[in-house]
């Protein structure tokens, strides 16, 4: 019975498991192997002199190297000594036995109690934290699991905890299960969505290509009308045609995009609703907002054509005008 | 590069902007970081078997990912920040030939212990391949 197993999950939720030991000692050479395809400079991690200065005996090991020092390396499982043949993994291994595969890891937290130095031997032991309740996510479904890994220096005098690790996957049942995976060779690109385009609206489109703000106009009437549509709304001629705008106007509203981070655009993102000099009204994406306190109702906006992926041109606005009073009527 | 300057409790403020910074990703950094941080999935070193895997090339592991962002924090802070935590979210893979970029802002001060925590997050092509935040203690 499926809540059988689910007892049995929850009944290890609070498990510790033994120790699992460094292969080597905090090392010189392996930091600095480490520094060096990091791009990390910090000469407290390789010059004994400038670390002797600060308030270290010497060097110390960089605080995101905590975790690599207890890995058993190119072996799986192959722990050093005195390590503990107990699988802290044990709860993934029983979800994985009822039908979730997949695994993805989402959050990794380090915390470090104190700086490492040379010389120092580490060992980690793990306690099984939390089991979710079965969630369903972008990716399929299944449990998030947490494990917190408290790391240890071995001293005679009684070891010293020096950090933790919280680590979370999602051990998950994919939605759509691949018959066979495709050798994709192609990194993904994730591209700006590109618009719709009818005989109503190319013109619009072929417009920003141009470098023109283009807006619909009805010649029966003489009105302007956005966006555009197959009628002019005003006296519901079918004939219609373009001006070419100035692209000068004000923002008459806005917002500003936080979450969710949606790819590719980037985060605040703000959108502004433009009126036009010509009278009317635009959404566009807003350029050159170094911070969103400063847009304000009123202000004076500015088209700026721009090309994504070099293929899509958009009417973007900046700001022309900081000075704008707010609530204007 | 790291600055050598120091980089003073007094003279940041609640908002302040970490200047960007730019990693190309390469087939050398995914698997010259997985192997610096003893990581030996083959999913980081072997491309055949990261295609069997679903996937179009070997990708970062984490422990890299994490040594970037103490990069990213260290390379604005200098060599006397002291780094209390790393926390991260992981997102969208780092795959060879993207580029990720990492900014970042000072989401909290601590006068009391002269901490403050960047909040940051590294982007690629495919979204955002690293959010979270980290906490450092300022001279």
């Amino acid at each position: 019975m499926a809540s059988e197993w689910l007892s049995e999950l929850k009944a290890m939720v609070g498990q510790e498991y033994g120790r699992v030991y460094a292969w080597d000692k905090v090392n010189a050479p392996m930091v600095r192997q480490w520094c060096e395809v990091m791009g990390i400079d910090n000469p407290l991690y390789t010059d004994e002199e400038y670390a002797k200065k600060a308030e270290f005996d010497g060097l110390v090991a960089p605080p995101a190297m905590l975790q690599a020092w207890c890995l058993e390396g190119l072996h799986q499982n192959n722990y050093p000594p005195g390590s503990t043949n107990e699988n802290p993994y044990g709860a993934l291994k029983l979800i994985e036995s009822k039908g979730y595969p997949a695994v993805v890891a989402v959050n990794s937290e380090l915390s470090f109690d104190r700086y490492i130095t040379m010389g120092e031997k580490l060992y980690y032991t793990t306690r099984l934290n939390e089991v979710g309740d079965e969630k369903t996510t972008a990716l399929g479904t299944g449990f998030f699991v947490t494990l917190v890994m408290s790391f240890f220096s071995e001293k005679e005098a009684g070891d010293e905890k020096v950090g933790e690790l919280l680590f979370r996957v999602f051990k998950f049942k994919p939605h759509q299960q691949p018959e066979k995976v495709e050798a994709t060779t192609e990194v993904p690109i994730i591209k700006r969505p590109k618009p719709g385009i009818s005989d109503d609206t190319r013109f619009f489109w072929d417009g920003c290509e141009a470098g023109e703000l283009r807006i619909q106009h009805c010649p029966s009437c003489d009105q302007l009308q956005h966006p555009p549509a197959p009628v002019c709304i005003h006296c519901h001629a079918l004939e219609l045609d373009y001006k070419v705008a100035t692209g000068a106007g004000e923002l008459y509203s806005f917002v500003v995009m936080h979450y969710p981070e949606v790819p590719p655009f980037d985060y605040p993102n703000p959108i502004g609703l433009i009126q036009l000099d010509e009278g009317v009204r635009m959404p566009a994406g807003l350029v050159g907002v170094d911070n969103r306190d400063d847009l304000k109702i009123g202000q004076r906006v500015k088209v700026e054509f721009q090309t994504f992926d070099d293929e899509l041109t958009l009417p973007m606005f900046r700001i022309v005008d900081s000075n704008a009073t707010q609530g204007r009527e | 590069m790291t600055s050598m300057k120091t980089r003073q409790f007094n003279h940041v403020s609640l908002g302040e902007k970490l200047p960007k910074m730019e990693v190309p990703i390469t087939t050398t950094l995914v698997t010259a970081g997985a192997i610096a941080t003893r990581d030996y999935f083959p999913g980081h070193h072997d491309k055949d078997a990261a295609q069997e895997l679903g996937s179009p090339h070997v990708f970062m592991n984490i422990l890299t990912t994490s040594a970037l962002v103490q990069r990213f924090v260290e390379n604005w802070a200098g060599p006397t920040a002291r780094f209390n935590d790393l926390r991260i979210k992981l997102g969208a893979p780092n795959y060879p030939g993207d580029t990720m970029v990492f900014s970042g802002e000072i989401s909290n001060v601590d006068e009391q212990k002269k901490n403050i925590e960047v909040t940051l997050k590294g982007k690629n092509s495919m979204g955002n391949h690293v959010t979270g935040t980290v906490s450092v203690e300022l001279p």
